[in-house]
């Protein structure tokens, strides 16, 4: 459905985006992470036609970028909720989205029938004819949603949709990110928010300009970061410790009666440093893996590239 | 070219223009002042003077060309609301996101600008010859000048006025700097009108006529500078 391929942008000098390659596919959520100016605006702009791209190559539902008739029918096909939600203030909920309805010619009695189902998905229906201006920040976010719907979009591009959000309106945000999900609507979605993408996305990947890494976040959340095992014992000892580097497993660090130590497959090592523990007079208390938080994976991911671009120049 | 999408804007920008009070107070009162206060003005200073109506003549052609003068002051209110106002309320992005062209979206803009200029022009314009018609007599009226300043000058002035302001607003950040710097329009045809009253311009209907071709010139080269102007690149990562 987005097939990227080398995608670059520069402005002057300044490299946003470098050699992107990137597929996602129908029905699927992609959740771009990476710090402020990254380049993930910038990705969004240029898929969604808004800027042009300094060289790459990108297919959406089969049509070209570079063609300018399909930069049309692109378009048409997708839907944006920039990070500026920019609605007009001075007009009702129901004006904006008629609007939009009108520019991405939605016939009339379809256009009337989805501003009011999306509006009332949304639960904004009560507040059609009120002007924006007087719309919570949650609020002006779901019309925005809305708004990005209206033309019943194949693919949804969110920026940033749940940025500056108390955390009232990130869940009523977020709920209705679930609920597109369930739809099967084809989404990319910038995000800040780690635990939002770990929730909502099939697929995750970290941006700084290049991409550093991408998977499901199943595949993040095991193949990067070493796994670590805690044992929580009765008393640690030095007998303890020496069985445990007997099986090979020298990096640990120990925190009053709790091991925590770095294994390769824990499935093949936990059950043996329970026996070396015992065989050693220890009582296991309580043995538990530890999956890396996607914090964990971003802030590593990130910090190493730092390093790497850093040694680099 | 869409003409939907165009109709789209316009209505939209007319829309949001109504709610301003302010501007549309200006919109209003305005050309209402000229076209009564004007001829009141002409009655009062002939029963005053008792001067012939002969020798009041290029006064009321200068009058006339203060529709002109209108035509540039009331878009530019107008227009700085169309474009300042969407690039305030950060708008421009999932409007250029739909699938409208740059040229649609300007032109959409530029008539929702123009079309009540115009529209309150003409209808000053109606109350100025009514008015001034009972003042002086339909026939002492300059009929032809003045329709040509109605329906020809005034529209191209119009145009003239909200292209000249867009370039402005592609630069300005707030609604104010751009009013403020889109006067600067103003000057040319202030500079006209002094021009006439200084007698250095013969204001006539050839005269008339080549300020007209004038501002039709620099309206479609306006037109072109805007068009390279308006990107959306352009308006995305420059507009500040």
């Amino acid at each position: 459905m987005i097939e990227v391929e080398n995608l670059t942008k520069k402005f002057g000098n300044l490299t946003a985006v470098e050699d992107l390659t990137l597929q996602v596919n129908e029905g699927e959520v992609l959740g771009l992470l990476g710090p402020n100016g990254a380049g993930k605006t910038t990705t969004v702009r240029m898929l969604c036609c808004l800027i042009s791209k300094t060289a790459g190559k990108v297919k959406i539902n089969n049509y070209s970028l570079e063609n300018k008739a399909d930069r049309i029918n692109i378009r048409k096909i997708v839907g944006l909720l920039p990070e500026n939600v920019g609605l007009y203030e001075d007009m009702t909920a129901y004006k904006n989205l008629d609007f939009y309805g009108k520019m991405y010619d939605v016939p009339s009695t379809q256009r009337q029938e989805r501003i009011k189902s999306l509006l009332e998905q949304m639960d904004l229906w009560q507040k059609k004819d009120v002007l924006v201006a007087t719309f919570s920040k949650g609020m002006k976010q779901k019309l925005a949603l809305a708004r990005a719907l209206i033309h019943d979009p194949l693919i949804l591009f969110l920026d940033e949709p749940t940025a500056s959000l108390d955390p009232e309106a990130t869940k009523m945000v977020r709920d209705t990110l679930l609920e597109l999900k369930k739809e099967k609507r084809t989404i990319f979605l910038n995000t800040h928010m780690l635990d939002e993408a770990d929730r909502v996305c099939d697929k995750i990947g970290i941006l700084k300009t290049r991409l550093i890494t991408i998977g499901t976040p199943d595949e993040l959340h095991h193949s990067i970061l070493k796994k670590k095992t805690l044992v929580e014992v009765d008393n640690v000892t030095e007998n303890i410790l020496k069985s445990i580097r007997k099986l090979g497993l020298n990096n640990f660090r120990i925190e009053k009666n709790q091991i925590t130590i770095d294994v390769v497959n824990p499935k093949r090592d936990n059950p043996k440093i329970v026996q070396a523990i015992t065989d050693a007079g220890g009582l296991v208390e309580s043995i538990n893996e530890i999956v890396p938080s996607l914090e964990d994976i971003y802030l590593k991911e990130i910090k190493s590239d730092t390093k790497t671009g850093s040694e680099e120049k | 070219m869409n003409f939907n999408h165009i109709w789209t804007i316009t209505k939209k920008d007319m829309g949001i223009l109504i709610r301003k009070k302010y501007t549309l107070y200006v919109t209003i009162i305005l050309p209402l002042i000229l076209s009564i206060g004007l001829p009141l003005i002409l009655k009062y200073t002939r029963d005053k003077n008792g001067i012939d109506i002969q020798i009041l003549s290029p006064i009321i052609l200068a009058f006339s060309f203060l529709f002109v003068l209108l035509a540039a002051v009331i878009p530019m209110t107008l227009a700085t609301y169309s474009f300042v106002g969407e690039k305030v309320e950060k708008s421009l992005e999932p409007l250029l996101a739909t699938p409208t062209t740059v040229s649609e979206l300007l032109f959409g803009k530029i008539l929702a600008a123009v079309i009540p200029c115009i529209g309150i022009l003409f209808i000053g314009g109606g109350i100025y010859i009514g008015i001034m018609s009972a003042v002086i007599g339909y026939a002492n009226f300059p009929q032809v000048f003045f329709y040509l300043v109605l329906f020809l000058t005034v529209p191209l002035a119009a145009f003239f006025s909200v292209e000249f302001c867009v370039i402005i607003s592609s630069r300005a950040t707030d609604i104010r700097s751009a009013q403020l710097l889109s006067s600067i329009v103003l000057i040319p045809i202030l500079a006209i009108y002094i021009l006439t009253e200084t007698k250095i311009l013969n204001l006539n209907t050839t005269s008339l006529l080549i300020i007209a071709g004038i501002f039709g010139i620099c309206d479609i080269v306006l037109f072109f500078i805007n068009k390279s102007l308006f990107q959306r690149e352009e308006i995305l990562t420059r507009w500040k």
